[in-house]
């Protein structure tokens, strides 16, 4: 099967004033339809640099990027923002909202952009901010609500197109445990619905509901595997701690 | 596994048996369940040191059971065992001495070390999600005792992001 994005050899090297930065030092990666990839690794290891540049949100310095089958690094930037809105949900680590317009607006916005009509567009809207616990907040805009309020309208907003891949860089890092398990609910449910996911995370229990974990450092990805505990048998684990 | 017998005892006198099932009902099926015969054990040598006595309690047509009470002396040691910190955080760990050590036997890369590690310590934390999801939300205990591991877990994870970050 064709993968839903895939990369190859990809290069950032941001150029500032300063010295040159390589943030993205060759990566090569594949995710399948409905695979659900997280990726960690430390701080400034270029996790926020590689999900950005792979949405062709930033350019890339060198390298192919292929969304559903076709490159599009070598595509005018016009062309690739149209597959981007039919294909990429994209979830910033700093929320990224339009400060004025409400809050359901942020969250329909992106679905009418993809084509969808206003109902549709409106029913998906109230869906998801009921799933995120956020149907109070609809009128208000963004900047009025809390970090992990506003967080929650991200993702809100980048599933509103139902998009077959979801980029999501740190969506749960404003969140305390009882906001993580709703978003964590919502994203088993876009992947149960055979949806792709990439999930940029520092959280090791959000990570480990991946069916696969990368981990980058210096640019680079240094492990790429599937997790597998022993399921029975658990007490063992707390013995280890204790 | 002394302190947490005496201080059960503290409540009530119990013989051995009930001592396991209140310790697997404070704590549910994320503690080690105490094997019956370490229990056994433990009190014959809380017995010992003065800290417990026990007593035979005569059962028709079973052999007698020993029903076993808390001393003085144990009082005084769980009153001091109460009143003090408990220690910290691990300063020996394992794994460090083997990332720092094994590649100087030419036997293991650091790289491999660490990426071996951080599957490992992910695994658990899947294991530890799992156990979450099935334990009873009534049960505070548990559920404190699981996300405490988990926390430590986290902070094991991070801390091998910064030996990979300073030593490779
Ligand atoms: N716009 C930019 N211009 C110059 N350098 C940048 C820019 N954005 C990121 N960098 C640098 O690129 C490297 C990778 O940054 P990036 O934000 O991708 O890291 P990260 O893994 O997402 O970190 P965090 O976990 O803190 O979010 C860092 O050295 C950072 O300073
Ligand atoms: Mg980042």
């Amino acid at each position: 099967m064709t993968p839903v994005l895939a990369v190859k050899n990809l290069v950032k090297i941001y150029r500032t004033a300063g010295a040159p930065v390589p943030a993205v030092r060759g990566v090569d990666l594949e995710v399948e339809q409905g695979e659900f990839v997280a990726v960690m690794g430390p701080s400034g290891s270029g996790k926020s640099t590689l999900v950005h540049v792979m949405a062709g949100l930033d350019s890339r310095t060198d390298g192919e990027i292929w969304l559903a089958g076709e490159r599009v690094d070598t595509l005018g930037e016009a062309a690739w923002a149209v597959k981007r809105r039919k294909h990429i949900g994209f979830v910033f680590q700093f929320f990224n909202l339009v400060a004025n317009m409400t809050v359901a607006d942020n969250v329909e916005l992106p679905a009418l952009l993809a084509g969808q009509s206003a109902r549709q567009a409106r029913e998906r809207r109230d869906y998801l901010l009921g799933e995120l616990g956020l149907t109070a907040q609809a009128d208000s805009p963004p900047g009025r609500l809390s970090g992990g309020e506003q967080q929650r309208v991200a993702l809100a907003r980048a599933l509103a197109n139902q998009p077959t891949l979801l980029l999501a860089d740190e969506p749960t890092g404003n969140l305390d445990s009882g906001n993580t398990r709703d978003v964590l609910r919502l994203l088993k449910a876009v992947h149960g619905n055979g949806q792709s996911i990439v999930l940029v995370t520092h959280d090791a229990r959000v990570a480990t509901m991946a069916d696969r974990v990368l981990t980058l450092c210096d640019g680079q990805i240094t492990d790429d595997g599937r997790i597998k505990g022993r399921g029975g048998g658990v007490s063992d684990v707390v013995r280890l701690r204790g | 596994m002394r302190l947490q017998l005496l201080a059960l005892l503290a409540k009530e006198p119990a013989h051995g048996y009930e001592l396991k099932q209140a310790l697997e009902q404070t704590f549910g099926n994320a503690y080690p369940s105490p094997n019956i015969g370490q229990i056994y054990v433990t009190l014959g040598r809380l017995e010992k040191d003065g800290l417990v006595r026990g007593v035979d309690v005569e059962q028709s047509n079973r052999p007698n059971k020993k029903v076993y009470h808390l001393t003085a002396a144990g009082l005084d040691t769980l009153a001091i065992w109460a009143d003090e910190p408990t220690e910290g955080p691990r300063v020996r760990d394992e794994f460090f001495m083997k990332l720092v050590l094994a590649p100087m036997t030419g036997m293991a890369d650091r790289m491999a070390l660490i990426t071996r590690q951080r599957r490992h310590y992910l695994a658990l934390m899947q294991d530890l999600n799992q156990l979450l999801a099935a334990t009873d939300r009534g049960n505070r205990y548990a559920i404190l005792l699981i996300e405490g591991a988990m926390l430590h877990l986290q902070a094991d994870l991070e801390w091998l992001d910064r030996c990979q970050e300073e030593l490779l």
